[in-house]
């Protein structure tokens, strides 16, 4: 059987299992619908929150980011999994504790006030869109490459089934289809990866493989340096060499790691467990299970550079392996040579392998095709420059030197060359990934909706059977919204992924650990607090991207700061400014500081907040 | 958590002044000894993190660990074993302090009515 045949065999399954465990599982009640009625494991909520938390970003971009990053690719491995401890330690069984249904609700109820539960769902909202946004590239990669459908029908087909999972069985249903999502995506990253490990140094486990000398001869990393180095790459292992200074290294780490603890979608998870001590051993299953992919990564990366580069250098046309062939059908990986029948991969104005991405490339105004592009050039190699065009320059300016990040994961298969079933199930792990995430998503920006807005601002009167249909309609909705950006995706979406945690890093996160850690900061504070995190941390990244503004030195730092860490930035601005305020501004009332020690009781000792005994939720 | 266990901490009648402070200060060391737990593990999160990953990385690059430059190591492997061991830590820490304070609590009400007894 082909690639595609099986591609459609595994998509086809998965997908119908993923239907058959949302029917199984759904709901009646919102308490069914937003926290899975309190009743999953442990275990089983550390599979689900490493699925919802790993997304096509995790599975398809990180290794391929680190792959070119070498040593400062280690920033989204430390930052995506350091944020895990902050999130166990300061916030996950504090707000298990507390016991509603969102994250909004502990803000609103901490904070006494609308106000603060109205900027919480901004930043909810604000930071969800743009996350499920960049799921839709992830689903269009995937289905072009490997289905060869039309990435608009592909992404149409996985918003159906999503919407048909979430609104049937919320967050219940969510669950435990993430729950298989994690195997289908784990089991999709490990078997190339394993592969590919023991086909390069004879080592089974990655990890290993990467710190191990390669079958023929030497160490893997002493010789990627090498080859780095003959091609003018910096360094793969040596820190601060690129473009990376250790500053901006260590503020984009921080806002990643501040910014994983302050995701709605991820905090949200630890709402559905059974009670305290069960958030807190679901949020080592989560890491721990989040770790067998963030372990494998960096070698997963470190091999397919390797064999990247080992495969296609100083080859000929007729030389290039069948994976080159595939992948250059896509335009994410093309070669343009300079006449003398050899390829040549560097870091240099000599360097002949590039990608393309449709809208890129302008001349005179007009949008070149890639078919234009390879035709001219192929006209200039031939008529040796008197007609046609030489088209390296122009991507060199376009910033398109070298292959397409997203494609190493996907590739890697290919490259080892494995049967054509595990290429297939890359292909359904990528979905799994994507999918698991975006429906996370859905729901947290349903229930910033119908129930923080509708439920306990606009209608606190609201019937069960309202509420829910609010919640499924909102959810009806953004997947139509998360389709349309899917299909027409507006060309910041990857870029403003990464700024996400940026803006739960200065606005959730400060908010969140003051509330629970003091008794004494209150309502005033902590809004203009979180508004000023805000504010200042989006300024900074649409200035810098869109408005060509240089980046700040602060005096402090050589090279300036890079917008993806500027969210650690604002981040010790809303701490500074909620304390400085603080000790003018009133104490929160009674009630709140009640709510507070409630909180902080060890187990056992809280009654009066659990939500299924209170009448008005 | 059921339903059984809160039907026993509640006695049902308003709790004596003086039971109120003793489990007031049981309640302020549980969340000291909390609080002491969390900075240590904290501590060993910002230094295998951002000490041995970022900020000492150069210096670590010096020794090696297999085929691996030590730095290089702790930023894409050893700070995530480390991360992954600490939340462990703390949820088996924490668990057991749970259980011991909720029986010490729970004995210093049950003494107390058995003295009303």
């Amino acid at each position: 059987m082909t690639v595609r045949g099986w591609t459609f065999v595994f998509i086809g399954l998965s997908f119908a299992l993923y239907l058959l465990i949302a029917w199984i599982s759904r709901v009646r009640d919102t308490k069914g619908f937003y926290v899975a009625g309190r009743g999953v494991p442990a275990a089983a909520n550390g599979m689900a929150t490493a699925a919802d938390w790993m997304s096509a970003a995790s599975f398809i971009s990180m290794a391929g980011l680190i792959s070119f990053m070498g040593y400062a690719g280690g920033m989204y491995l430390m930052g995506w999994t350091g944020g895990y401890v902050l999130l166990a330690l300061l916030l996950a069984p504090y707000l298990r504790k507390f016991g509603h249904f969102t994250v909004p609700d502990f803000i609103g109820d901490r904070y006494a006030s609308n106000i603060a539960r109205l900027v919480a769902v901004v930043a909810a909202l604000f930071v969800s869109f743009t996350y499920v946004a960049g799921q839709m590239r992830g689903v269009g990669v995937v289905f072009s490459r490997f289905l060869e459908v039309d990435i608009n029908m592909g992404v149409v087909i996985g918003m159906c089934i999503v919407f048909v999972y979430a609104t049937l069985g919320g967050m219940k249903g969510i669950t435990w289809t993430q729950v298989v999502q994690y195997w289908v995506l784990i089991t999709a990253f490990l078997i190339p990866a394993i592969a590919i490990s023991i086909r390069l140094t004879g080592q089974a486990l990655p990890p290993i493989g990467l710190g191990s000398e390669l079958l023929e001869g030497g160490y893997l990393l002493d010789k990627l340096d090498s080859i780095h180095a003959d091609l003018g790459f910096s360094s793969y292992t040596e820190a601060f060499d690129g473009p990376w200074d250790k500053a901006n290294v260590f503020l984009v780490t921080l806002a990643l790691m501040a910014g994983t603890a302050g995701l709605p979608h991820v905090i949200v998870r630890f709402y559905t467990v059974k009670n305290v001590r069960a958030a807190r051993s679901s949020a080592f299953w989560a890491l721990f299970f989040i770790s067998l992919l963030y372990l494998t990564a960096p070698a997963t990366a470190a091999f397919a550079r390797y064999y990247m580069i080992d495969s296609l250098q100083a080859r000929t046309a007729e030389q290039l392996p069948e994976w080159f062939r595939n992948w250059e059908k896509t335009g994410l990986i093309l070669w343009l040579d300079d006449g003398d029948r050899r390829l040549r991969y560097s870091a240099g104005e000599d360097n002949e392998i590039f990608s393309y991405k449709a809208g890129k490339v302008v001349i005179n105004g007009e949008s070149m095709s890639l078919v234009q592009i390879l035709g001219s050039h192929q006209e200039w190699i031939a008529s040796n420059g008197s007609s046609g065009r030489d088209w390296r320059p122009v991507l060199q300016e376009a910033n398109l030197s070298g292959p397409d990040r997203d494609i190493i994961v996907l590739a890697i298969p290919e490259m080892a060359e494995l049967f054509p079933w595990i290429i297939a199930l890359v292909a359904a792990g990528g979905l799994a990934a994507a999918l698991s995430t975006a429906s996370g998503l859905l729901l947290v920006i349903s229930s910033a909706v119908a129930h923080d807005l509708y439920a306990r601002m606009i209608n606190p009167a609201a019937s069960e059977k309202q509420r829910l249909l609010v919640g499924r309609s909102v959810i009806g909705v953004s997947v139509v919204i998360a389709g349309l950006f899917g299909i027409f995706p507006p060309g910041f979406v990857s870029q403003v992924v990464a700024f996400a945690f940026g803006l739960a890093a200065a606005s959730f996160f400060p908010a969140i650990v003051l509330g629970i850690f003091s008794k004494r900061v209150g309502t005033v504070p902590a809004v203009m607090g979180m508004i000023t995190g805000l504010t200042f941390t989006s300024f900074y990244i649409v200035a810098s991207i869109y408005g060509g503004m240089a980046p700040w030195t602060l005096g402090l730092f050589q090279q300036g700061i890079n917008p993806q860490g500027i969210g650690t930035v604002g981040m010790v601005l809303n701490f500074i400014v909620t304390l400085g305020l603080t000790p003018f501004c009133r104490e929160p009332s009674d009630e709140v500081k009640e709510l507070v020690d409630l909180v902080r009781e060890p187990e056992g000792e809280m009654s009066l907040l659990e939500i299924e005994r209170t009448p008005q939720h | 958590m059921s339903d059984e266990k809160f039907a026993e901490d509640e006695p049902g009648f308003p709790e004596p002044p003086y039971l109120i402070s003793r489990v007031q200060n049981t309640l302020k060391d549980y969340w000291r000894s909390n609080v002491k737990i969390m900075m240590v593990l904290l501590g060993f999160w910002a230094i295998a993190g951002l000490g041995c990953g970022v900020i000492f990385v150069d210096a670590l690059n010096v020794f090696s660990l297999g085929g691996y430059p030590l730095g290089f190591w702790f930023a894409q492997q050893g700070s995530i074993i480390v991360f992954v061991i600490l939340i462990l830590i703390y949820a088996l820490l924490l668990n057991r302090l749970d259980v011991k304070y909720h029986a010490e609590i729970k004995a210093l009400k049950k003494s107390d009515r058995k003295d009303k007894a």
